[in-house]
């Protein structure tokens, strides 16, 4: 019944009443999908339109919304430094991490597919970070940053390096966020494993009957093969980090002098601390197509360095 | 023989060579050691400091358990802030939003695995598109939304504002559109005949679902059950933007406000307390099912948060 209705009409498409069978089969389909349908509309197509209808308005919640035209955009791109200040500090942020956490996870992943002791118990390790709630996360490294009492600190002093205020230095800050974002390889660790995982022994070793060393093999056999994987995690990455927020709001809320105000802890701070949800929703929509051009610049890179085939 | 000598000098080369894999993977070994353990030092330190005196936390040498644990700092944390009820209200909203997630999820993923509709392959490109969607757009206009839709006096609001609604009901319509992705692809894998045969027998689609491909997908259900039992048990920015009242506030909430509010007398003890009752939980949950994290990440490279 299913392989049947997959028959598409040969030739021009002429419209024949569907069979009772085939009707049914439509109808529950559309039950089946009937939440997300309905979810897409209710909370994610309606909002973004109702969001666009905001952005062109003022609106505290207390007084009626007033029409203000280009008065938000105005503001965003040309009165309002913190704007492009916090658009900055996300893009600097998503910038270092990014490239950082790449590296650092494909070679633990590296490493852990070597034929090491134990390697489920460092997977487990190395994975463990993610799994503690982000809020607990940005307690404890807020105090592990501390400029006194932070264990950060007193293991530099082990190697004479004197004591860095980190989240209270803004040149400091931004860094010592970066740093932080090093214990949340995890998810991209364990991807690029299962990638390792799947790359046949026979290349390699084909690989090496060519005359590859390591090297050689890494540059023309792994990671070539590993390209799909490097993009995926790249990409994600991209848009959870400029989404970042949790550690901002909690460890600093965007001090030192504004050094982490991060997009999203701007647009919070806009929309839900000062109530203007006009200018929220514009800054929201700013940083959506920026997020959104950066993922279709991204997927359109991939015909350059990304190998699909095998 | 003329030919002994290049085969002895070959298999020199190749011990030395084994041997030089030996030495690497060791000194490999001690890299790695040390790395994982840097990597757990600032849990370790979370959960050591916990037990600890501030004098103890602040001493320059870091002893990892400490000779006279504090296990009061734990009940002091419940003494300053009612996390009991904390801890009720984010069961509460893990329960509802994770139950309505694997429901509305598989109910979606078999329409899109299985079923012929026109525009499912539209739709279902939607849905993909929307995993990739930086949801931030959303948060302003759906508070405007939720502030307007009436609660009916549920949990003594007039509306969505102050409840659990909006953490828990856009749950029920998929809103997690990972979820219904990974089950989709599982439920492609899983053979067709068996479906089949039922429908011949008259079984409804329904019961399919429930009977035939739930029983044979609990891998996947307990991926994503794991998955969205994590997610919104750390979620952070909607309940801090929807509920305004104490005692409706989530662990997130109530940890991120003691941390706020240390110079008013929680202690770093308190704090590193409070975040190792709200850890341990996870943890315990991670060591269960850690086979479904790491499969359900292998999957599809999200998870989480």
């Amino acid at each position: 019944m299913a392989s049947l209705s997959t028959v598409k009409p040969a030739g021009r498409f002429r419209f024949r009443r569907p069979s009772p069978q085939v009707l049914r089969e439509w109808l529950q389909g559309y039950f089946f999908a009937s939440p997300f349908l309905i979810g897409f509309i209710v909370f994610i197509a309606f909002p973004m339109a109702y969001s666009i209808v905001l952005a062109f308005q003022k609106w505290d919640l207390l007084t009626p919304p007033q029409f203000v035209g280009f008065k938000n955009f105005q503001r965003m791109f040309f009165t309002d430094k913190d704007a492009w200040l916090s658009l900055y500090n996300s893009a600097y942020y998503t910038l270092f991490a990014v490239p950082i956490q790449l590296v650092i996870s494909f070679i633990l992943a590296m490493a852990l597919t070597q034929k090491i002791r134990f390697r489920d118990f460092y997977r487990a390790g190395f994975y463990l970070p993610i799994i503690v709630p982000l809020v607990a996360w940005a307690i404890v490294w807020q105090r592990v940053l501390h400029p006194e009492n932070g264990i950060l600190n007193q293991f530099l002093e082990v190697f004479g390096i004197a004591p860095k205020a980190w989240l209270f230095d803004p040149p400091l800050a931004k860094p010592a966020f970066v740093f932080m974002s090093l214990w949340m390889i995890g998810r991209q660790m364990v991807i690029f494993i299962a990638g390792l995982g799947n790359i046949p022994d026979s290349l390699l070793e084909a690989a090496s009957l060519d005359g590859c060393g390591p090297w050689g093999r890494m540059r023309n056999v792994i990671l070539p093969l590993m390209t799909p994987l490097i993009f995926f995690n790249m990409i994600m990455a991209v848009i959870n980090s400029f989404q970042s927020f949790i550690p901002a709001k909690i460890m600093t809320d965007g001090g030192p002098e504004k050094a982490t105000l991060f997009a999203v802890l701007k647009i919070y701070n806009e929309g839900f601390q000062w109530f203007n949800m006009g200018y929220a929703s514009a800054l929201a929509w700013e940083l959506f197509i920026i997020v959104v051009g950066l993922t279709l610049v991204a997927f359109w890179s991939q015909r350059l360095w990304v190998h699909y085939e095998a | 023989m003329a030919t002994v000598a290049p085969t002895q000098h070959y298999n020199i080369l190749k011990r030395r060579r084994k041997l030089l894999g030996q030495v690497w993977l060791v000194v490999l070994q001690i890299l790695v050691t040390a790395l994982v353990i840097t990597f757990l030092v600032p849990f370790l330190w979370m959960v050591s400091s916990s037990l600890k005196v501030s004098t103890e936390i602040f001493a320059p040498n870091f002893v990892l358990i400490p000779d006279d644990p504090q296990w009061q700092n734990f009940a002091r944390v419940f003494d300053v802030m009612p996390f009991d009820k904390f801890i009720i209200n984010t069961l509460i909203v893990v329960l509802f939003a994770v139950l309505g997630t694997v429901i509305s999820s598989a109910m979606v993923a078999y329409s899109f695995a299985r079923l012929n509709w026109p525009g499912r392959d539209f739709f279902f490109g939607l849905l993909l598109a929307t995993m990739m969607l930086p949801i931030i757009i959303t948060l302003v206009p759906r508070f405007i939304i939720f502030r307007s839709l009436p609660a009916f006096g549920l949990q003594g609001s007039s509306n969505w504002i102050n409840t659990f609604l909006p953490l828990t009901v856009p749950f029920w319509f998929a809103g997690t559109p990972l979820y219904v992705f990974l089950m989709r692809q599982f439920f492609r894998g899983l053979p067709m005949e068996l479906e089949e045969a039922a429908l011949i027998d008259g079984a409804g689609r329904i019961r399919i679902l429930t009977q035939i491909i739930l029983p044979l997908s609990k891998p996947v259900l307990a991926t994503v059950a794991v998955f969205s039992i994590l997610q919104h048990y750390q979620e952070y920015l909607e309940p801090l933007i929807y509920l305004s009242s104490l005692n409706k506030w989530t662990l997130a909430i109530g940890i991120a406000s003691l941390n706020a509010n240390e110079s008013f007398g929680a202690s770093w003890e308190m704090v590193f307390a409070a975040g190792t009752i709200m850890t341990l939980p996870v943890l315990l949950l991670f060591l269960i099912a850690q086979r479904y994290f790491v499969q359900g990440i292998a999957m599809t490279g999200f998870g989480g948060r």
